[in-house]
């Protein structure tokens, strides 16, 4: 049952992905990352990361995603232009690309130190309560310094549009 | 196999009766309103209107459905079922009642116990703006565009402080599983005061309840937060070029959002399916008395008919009101029906208010929808959120 849930879910996030490079208008792309998000939210959920999975839907498919949709929405970005493609790129393309791909494979799969597979519901510290301890304990440091990244990053964005408006 | 046919039906009664309420909550709210402005309200389909709700059905279905030309043909027929999927999903996080015992299977009145339940729901409260954006600019309108961008904007707006102020009472709950959440309210102070979060100690929630509703107000586009369809400006907003089930797919949206949202600050604020005081004094009997004098009242009118079909719908009705009433006295049935009847009647009541609400209130400009999220609910959530978990580290040292 776990297998092919996460057979199926595997596959959406991966067809939305191809699909998100794949597509030329915008809002498509956009639409095929939500999809992939939510397909990651469910493999979490399948491998008992239940805060991570309700997360990842909260600030990934709802929160950042309206954002992004909201500005393409406003400039009103239309479809893109393909342009012209070389020979080459035309003819070769592809199957280099697989090449990349099977060499990539080949090196994590002899780099990576073998280790056992991944047993579903095997792992049971996904609550927020114990995200929330570990937070608060083991990863004190990096959270804060992430917190303190983000409030520079607003301070940045408020400064950039302060100066549109002089 | 057990567990899968259980729940298949659990989920056919649960859509059913949802479904019901959706359809009925429009001809109540049209209704009220109607008596709020002393109008009579439709009342031409059955007695008082009551079919009118089939014959919208109807009308709906058999209504020419049209693909306008210039749309994003895609997009343009995935917005509506996204919008109504994700605002009918949330329901099966929602606890009804107690765990039930019929013939011998037990069983909780809720289709599925998340212990994140109350994420969950914030996480499709988060994904089911898209139906109303895509709405906007699959059409290719100027006027559904306006109304799909100024929901996305409102929707990430007030679902900030929405979320600050679902994280107050979980503070003092301490747990995210709906069903958790209102077993941490039984009990009552002093014997009478129910230990509901907005009278909880050691900070009542009532500043938090206030923040949620007026902020699911926000969330659920309705009056006096709709400007993503305020007609006097956008014709009908993100919903302008939709026609047929189309159409009829956001208004079920709209209304399973406000069905699911009353649902939510039942749990959270006001104790759910608890009774609002201990069966010591009686709680038990308060639904039978409430049918009881329903259905005298009805009877009553029946005998004295303002209107000649009165007659024969009164009696009628009275001695439906009396058969739930008696109901309502029988040990076996009362296990069951009263936890439902106590939540039915706080959602109720939340409803109403939303209904009224839109008989009462003007709707706000664009500028002050903004301004009063970020300036007022904002920063009152931020506080709020601080001195409840302030408290409760005090208390709980």
């Amino acid at each position: 049952m776990d297998a092919i849930l996460f057979l199926i879910f595997a596959a959406i996030a991966l067809g939305c992905a191809v699909n998100l490079v794949l597509q030329t208008h915008p809002i498509a792309s956009a639409l095929s990352l939500i999809g992939v998000m939510g397909a990651l939210a469910a493999l979490y959920l399948l491998l008992g990361g239940e805060f991570i999975a309700a997360a990842q839907l909260i600030v990934y498919a709802g929160a950042i995603m309206v954002l992004f949709v909201f500005v393409i929405m406003l400039l009103n970005a239309g479809a893109e232009q393909e342009s012209r493609k070389r020979l080459a790129a035309k003819v070769l393309g592809i199957p280099l690309l697989v090449v990349l791909l099977g060499l990539v494979g080949y090196v994590l799969q002899n780099a990576l130190l073998p280790s056992e597979g991944v047993k579903f519901g095997a792992f049971r510290h996904g609550t927020a309560q114990d995200v929330g301890r570990s937070l608060f304990t083991i990863y004190l440091l990096p959270f804060e310094v992430t917190s303190v990244l983000i409030l520079v990053a607003i301070l940045g964005a408020v400064i950039l549009a302060r100066k549109e408006i002089d | 196999m057990n567990f899968f046919i259980l729940s298949i039906i659990k989920a056919a009664i649960v859509a059913f009766v949802l479904l019901t309420t959706l359809a009925y909550l429009q001809w109540i709210e049209r209704k009220v309103i109607a008596h709020i402005q002393l109008r009579v309200g439709p009342r031409r389909v059955g007695p008082h209107g009551l079919l009118q709700p089939l014959a919208d059905v109807i009308k709906l279905l058999t209504k020419e459905d049209m693909l306008p030309s210039h749309v994003n043909k895609v997009f343009y027929l995935l917005a509506p079922f996204l919008a109504v999927m994700f605002a009918l999903i949330s329901i099966s996080v929602i606890p009804f009642g107690t765990e039930i015992n019929i013939g011998g299977i037990r069983t909780s009145m809720q289709l599925t116990d998340l212990n994140f339940g109350v994420l969950f729901i914030l996480g499709l409260s988060g994904i089911g703006v898209y139906g109303v954006a895509l709405a906007g600019w699959a059409s290719n309108n100027k006027y559904s565009l306006l109304g799909g961008l100024r929901s996305s904007a409102q929707m990430i707006s007030y679902e900030l402080p929405l979320a600050m102020a679902i994280a107050a009472p979980l503070l003092m709950l301490n747990t995210l599983s709906f069903r958790e959440v209102v077993n941490g309210q039984s009990g009552y102070y002093f014997g009478f005061l129910p230990r509901w979060t907005i009278f909880q100690g050691p900070f009542p929630q009532v500043v938090s309840f206030l923040l949620f509703v007026v902020a699911a107000f926000a969330e659920t586009n309705r009056v006096p937060f709709d400007l993503p369809e305020a007609e006097n400006e956008l014709v009908a907003g993100f919903h302008t070029e939709y026609s047929s089930m189309k159409f009829a797919a956001f208004f079920m949206a709209e209304y399973a959002n406000m069905v699911t949202v009353s649902c939510v600050a039942t749990l959270l604020f006001l104790g759910g399916w608890l009774p609002p005081f201990p069966p010591e004094y009686g709680s038990n009997y308060v639904p039978s008395l409430i049918f009881v004098i329903g259905g005298g009242l009805a009877l009553y009118h029946g005998i004295n008919p303002a209107r000649p079909f009165d007659r024969i719908t009164l009696p009628v009705a009275g001695i439906v009101f009396l058969g739930v009433a008696a109901m309502l006295l029988v040990p076996v049935v009362a296990a069951i029906l009263l936890p439902l009847f106590w939540f039915a009647a706080k959602v109720g009541v939340i409803l109403f208010l939303y209904i009224w609400v839109r008989g009462t209130l003007p709707r706000f400009r664009y500028d002050q929808l903004m301004s009063f999220a970020w300036t007022v609910m904002f920063p009152v959530a931020v506080v709020n959120l601080f001195v409840t978990g302030l408290l409760v580290a005090i208390v709980s040292k």
